[in-house]
């Protein structure tokens, strides 16, 4: 991914008021993740899948002796598996107490965004989508949606309980 | 809340939980000055720190208890009343903590009720001036004296302290014996004053009245039982102060303490994840040196390095370990308040408390043991009344026993009561509706005792404020099954009652079987595994289907099988023939799991699952193998659910006789459905059935008309399952084969349709003997069959004896075993006889003079309570019956039984087990008594 230009609006805003994104791609879209609630960047290499698990599960990934679920955000957003068994990246996360992976397709760089310059979701946006997102970020080039991360990892797990 | 306070109330909880135990024991030894001394310490301790943190209440209470214990240092008697009030004293104390603890400050309220009556005890009697020297503040003198016992006490002997105040007690002739002070020269310095010598002490003891050796016995039973030392009773506390005379607070050391340091709990876990990480990071680096020929110099210090790693795995798992004697601490007061409570004599003896268990499990199984150890006392011990009048000790006893055995530890809780009442317990559970009386009548006692565990169960008359409200027993299994344990009872009436747990010694690292199927690896933990069975279409062991529902003979008997890669969806490819079958085994279950590969036992850090994925029953947790990958831990338990069964059913049981063929109406039943000559479907419970084979008919040789096959190098005989049905000439033909015993017998049918899972609610049928009933199985009517209606029809076979259709005869079978009158009411009936039962000779005699009129009387020789011969001696004595035939049953005839038997004309003498024996000998006799006609 090429760089990507922070000040949209060509104004300099104080580093105080801006607010750090990981941005990552996913089937061609840019979403940013609050830097505070990212752990750490990683490639997926081995994964076991867990049966009967609910479908947003990917499986389970060891990170450095750490058992890290991964959550796929194409199918948590509702888009299909990609067909590229390219190296696969993921956004380590923490949730409660628990480690989870977020699996998507590129990880792009960090971000320093004026959060007063979000804009609210557009009315008539995927409903999918809008649990999950923020607000829209305008960069010159591209939209950057940002997700909300105890949304994403906020899913029904009863629904396929035996 | 601030630290200092935090650590108060860590420390004082501590504190006050040995105090809780220390206490009963000193009231039992309560010359135990060490015990003593302790105990005073302790609440010293607390009363210091309540006063120094500004806690008026906790320090009022504490100095009340602590005046009062100073006055039995300084002599007085220790009473009951007086150490329950203490001990209800430390209670409030815990009371305040409490609140302090959630609060931050001591709660409003006043202890002056408490207070008033500690300080009117302690008030009540002044200290004996003569019992001073020995309990005198200066250890010396007590010590010397305790140095001349150089020999452990016998039961029923007591220190000296106890001796000497019986001594003073003692009435009448101890002047005489006090006199006789020249025996001083053993002791190797002047007695003082009030002090005498052993004999004398013991001889004054001997003829001196009072309870003391009944309470010393008790300690030092005691001692020895929670300390583990040498059997012989040693009162720890005069060795040790002998050992250390100038020890005088030497006797602290009670539970032999090492030094320790408090450590926070979550160090301890942390330091254990990273063991567990350095462990897996180890087996990866092995990994590769073992790859590569090559060796760069690394590999012995890779060697050290692996052994520093597995020294230190096994360190960190020792600071998780604690001796199960923690979660007993709490259960000496229980007992004693509860025999207090309930009026009874209770011991309770602890064994193997230093037992080490990961503290992880001692948590889970804290309340379930306290909660059974309480339910023993007060349903299991009798009152001393009802005891006495049993034959047994006044004083009953609860043996606590902890040892390990393999990778698990077994927990023992036995009592020497009454035993379950399996009467009431049946009655209780027809009350119930949990299961319906006939089928409560066929159940083997080890069976009802089962019933305790359902919720809500309870057989005592009245809930007391002890147990009886029904809640626990579940609660306890349910606990316990949590952490992958199970529970058993042993019962015996009069004898009493055997709880026990087996549970895992760790859940942090288990031995688990990494099986793989489809591809993907699993972990099975081994204790549920109770072997391997390798299986293909070709070789002894294959899997056979039932429409489509697979099953493995294993040593006669149908073990269900569950394909893993079925339950986790892994594929849609159902006849899978090849691989291996872990046979599970869940609490009373077996079943097979199918896998497609088996590797090898791998010690497993077990890791929880994650949140969002706990609700898959399937799966307890998740590991990563040596080798990086992150495996699945499959719960046997959750396994078991799934496959739709209910933990509660017996019919997998391995040991499952035909007596245990019935289950409770709400239980899940396994059913074989078929189909026989007619259209309508026909079911047996599948326990039932030993085999299931398919012939060639050209095997099937006509003797007499009659079908039989030639099994297993007998001949087993063959029959249709309805009239309808004639057994094939040619082609194959379905044979269910039941075993009973040596007998066997082939029941012909037309086709295997299913094993089904249903609950079964039968509707009884009188009519048809060959059927027990109809059931609604998978929403359609099907005839259950009534497998004893074949087995007679095929033991007449043998006996060659075509039946007349004469008058139907009566026949009294008198046997104290239900088993033995249930098996042998079918077969008599199908020989054509009236049968009226009678369980003991009483009940015949009675049915007897009551006008029955019976052609022949069966009846066991060895009826339990009363002779068999006698009931044959009364029924000679009657004239009505003076001539009525009788066939005595008898496990093993011996000369004197035959004489015996043919003094009261007894026709003939069958063993018990000779079922064919006693159809001949009942044809014999109606020969005869038709000839008579």
């Amino acid at each position: 991914m090429k760089l990507i230009d922070s000040n949209p609006s060509g104004n300099v805003k104080t580093a105080s008021k801006q607010m750090e994104f990981v941005t990552v791609t996913v089937a061609g879209q840019l979403l940013g993740l609050p830097i505070s609630r990212v752990h750490d960047v990683f490639v997926v290499s081995e994964m076991t899948t867990v049966p009967l698990a609910p479908g947003e599960i990917a499986g389970l990934l060891n990170l450095r002796g750490r058992v890290v679920t991964a959550v796929s955000l194409r199918r948590r957003l509702g888009l299909g598996d990609t067909a590229e068994a390219g190296r696969r990246m993921a956004v380590g996360l923490e949730n409660q107490g628990e480690a989870y992976g977020l699996l998507v397709d590129e990880v792009g760089e960090v971000l320093k965004l004026d959060p007063d310059e979000m804009q609210p979701n557009p009315v008539h946006m995927d409903r999918g989508w809008v649990g999950l997102s923020q607000g829209v970020h305008q960069l010159r080039d591209q939209l950057l949606i940002v997700l909300d991360v105890d949304a994403v990892l906020a899913f029904e797990t009863e629904r396929e309980a035996a | 809340m601030d630290d200092l306070l935090l650590e108060f109330l860590t420390e004082t909880n501590e504190h006050l939980e040995t105090v809780d135990v220390e206490m009963v024991r000193f009231e039992q030894d309560p010359n135990n000055e060490a015990i003593l001394s302790n105990i005073f310490r302790l609440v010293h301790t607390i009363k210091g720190t309540c006063g120094f943190l500004g806690l008026p209440r906790l320090e009022a209470l504490a100095h009340a208890a602590e005046t009062l214990m100073g006055k039995f240092r300084d002599g007085m008697p220790v009473t009951t009343p007086a150490v329950s009030l203490i001990l209800s004293t430390l209670d409030r104390i815990k009371e305040i903590l409490g609140e302090l603890e959630r609060q931050g400050a001591e709660p409003e309220g006043s202890d002056g009720d408490l207070i008033k009556m500690l300080d009117q005890m302690a008030s009540q009697e002044p200290p004996a001036p003569e019992a001073a020297p020995a309990a005198t503040p200066a250890p010396a003198s007590g010590t010397t004296v305790y140095q001349v016992l150089e020999r452990e006490l016998k039961p029923g002997e007591v220190s000296l302290d106890e001796l000497e105040r019986a001594f003073q007690e003692a009435p009448g002739p101890d002047k005489a014996v006090t006199a006789g002070t020249l025996t001083y020269q053993v002791l190797e310095r002047p007695l003082k004053p009030g002090e005498v010598s052993l004999d004398e002490l013991e001889r004054a003891f001997r003829e001196a009245p009072g309870p003391a050796p009944l309470v010393i016995e008790k300690t030092a039973e005691k001692v020895s039982g929670e300390k583990q030392v040498a059997p012989a009773a040693t009162p720890g506390v005069s060795k040790k102060n002998g050992e250390s005379p100038e020890a005088g607070e030497g006797g602290e050391g009670i539970a032999g303490k090492v030094q320790t340091i408090r450590v926070n709990v979550d160090t301890l876990e942390h330091l254990m994840t990273m063991v567990s990480e350095l462990v897996l990071t180890r087996n990866q680096l092995l990994e590769i040196a073992r790859r590569s020929s090559e060796d760069h110099g690394y590999k012995v210090p890779l060697q050290r390095l692996s052994q520093v790693t597995a020294e230190l795995q096994d360190g960190v798992m020792k600071t998780r370990m604690q001796p199960i004697g923690n979660a007993w601490q709490k259960l000496p007061r229980v007992v004693r308040d509860l025999s207090n409570e309930l009026s009874k004599k209770i011991e309770l003896v602890m064994q193997g408390a230093d037992t080490e268990l990961d503290r992880q499990v001692l948590e889970v199984i804290k309340d379930p043991l306290t909660h059974m150890v309480r339910n023993s006392a007060d349903h299991g011990i009798e009152s001393p009344a009802d005891r006495k009048a049993a034959g047994k000790p006044e004083k009953g006893t609860i043996r606590l026993n902890a040892y390990h055995e393999g990778g698990s530890i077994t927990i023992e809780i036995a009592d020497d009561g009454k035993g379950l009442n399996f009467a009431a317990i049946r009655k209780k559970a027809a009350e119930r509706g949990i299961s319906s009386d006939a089928e409560l009548e066929r159940m083997s006692d080890a069976q009802v005792a089962k019933f305790i565990f359902h919720p809500g169960f309870s057989t005592a008359a009245k809930v007391t404020s002890v147990s009886g409200r029904g809640v626990g027993m579940d609660v306890v299994k349910t606990n316990i099954e949590l952490i992958g344990g199970t529970v058993d009872i042993r019962s015996e009436q009069g004898r009493g009652t055997t709880f026990t747990i087996k549970i895992p010694l760790t859940l942090a690292i288990v031995a688990a079987l990494i099986v793989s199927s489809k591809d993907q690896r699993f972990a099975i933990p081994q204790v549920a595994v109770s072997e391997l069975v390798r299986v293909s279409p070709t070789s002894e062991h294959s899997i056979e289907r039932i429409n489509g529902t697979p099953i493995l003979r294993l040593r006669d008997r149908l073990l269900p099988i569950v394909p893993l890669s079925k339950v986790m969806g892994l594929s849609g490819n159902e006849d899978a023939n090849h691989g291996f079958v872990v046979v599970t085994q869940v609490a009373h279950q077996r079943f097979g799991i199918l896998v497609d590969g088996v590797f090898h036992t791998e010690e497993i850090v077990v890791k929880p699952m994650s949140s969002k994925l706990r609700h898959i029953q399937l799966f307890s947790g998740n590991t990563i193998l040596g080798d990086g990958a992150v495996v699945l831990i499959i719960d046997p338990n959750g396994l078991a659910r799934m496959v739709g069964s209910e933990s509660d059913r017996n019919e997998f049981q391995s040991d499952a006789n035909l007596e245990q063929a019935a289950v409770a109406a709400d239980e899940m039943t396994s059913l074989l459905v078929f189909r026989g000559g007619s259209e309508s479907l026909k079911a047996v419970p599948l326990s039932l059935v030993t085999r299931l084979e398919e012939i060639e008919a050209s095997t099937i040789e006509w003797s007499s008309g009659r079908p039989v096959v030639q099994y297993r190098g007998r001949l087993m005989p063959l029959v249709s399952c309805d009239e309808e049905l004639a057994i094939k000439r040619e082609g194959m033909q379905s044979l269910l084969v039941f075993s009973d015993g040596d007998v066997s017998m082939g029941l012909a049918v037309a086709e295997i349709v299913d094993i089904v899972e249903d609950k079964l609610d039968i509707e009884l049928l009188a009519e048809r003997s060959d059927l027990v009933g109809s059931a609604v199985v998978r929403g359609r009517t099907t005839e259950i069959v009534n497998v004893a209606h074949y087995l007679p029809m095929v033991l007449e076979t043998w006996s060659r004896k075509e039946r007349k259709g004469g008058p139907e005869r009566s026949l009294l079978l008198v046997d104290s075993s239900t088993f033995f009158r249930d098996m042998l009411v079918p077969v008599l009936k199908a020989s054509g006889y009236r049968v009226q039962t009678a369980s003991t000779a009483q009940e015949a005699v009675r049915l007897l003079s009551n006008g029955l009129h019976v052609d022949v009387v069966v009846t066991d020789l060895e009826l339990s309570g009363h002779s068999g011969f006698a009931l044959v001696a009364s029924l000679r004595a009657d004239p009505h019956h003076s001539t009525t035939p009788v066939i005595g049953l008898t496990v093993k005839p011996d000369p004197q039984q035959i004489a015996l038997a043919r003094k009261l004309q007894i026709s003939e003498i069958v063993s018990k087990i000779d079922r064919r024996g006693l159809l001949s000998a009942l044809a014999e006799l109606n020969g005869t008594l038709e000839e008579a006609a």
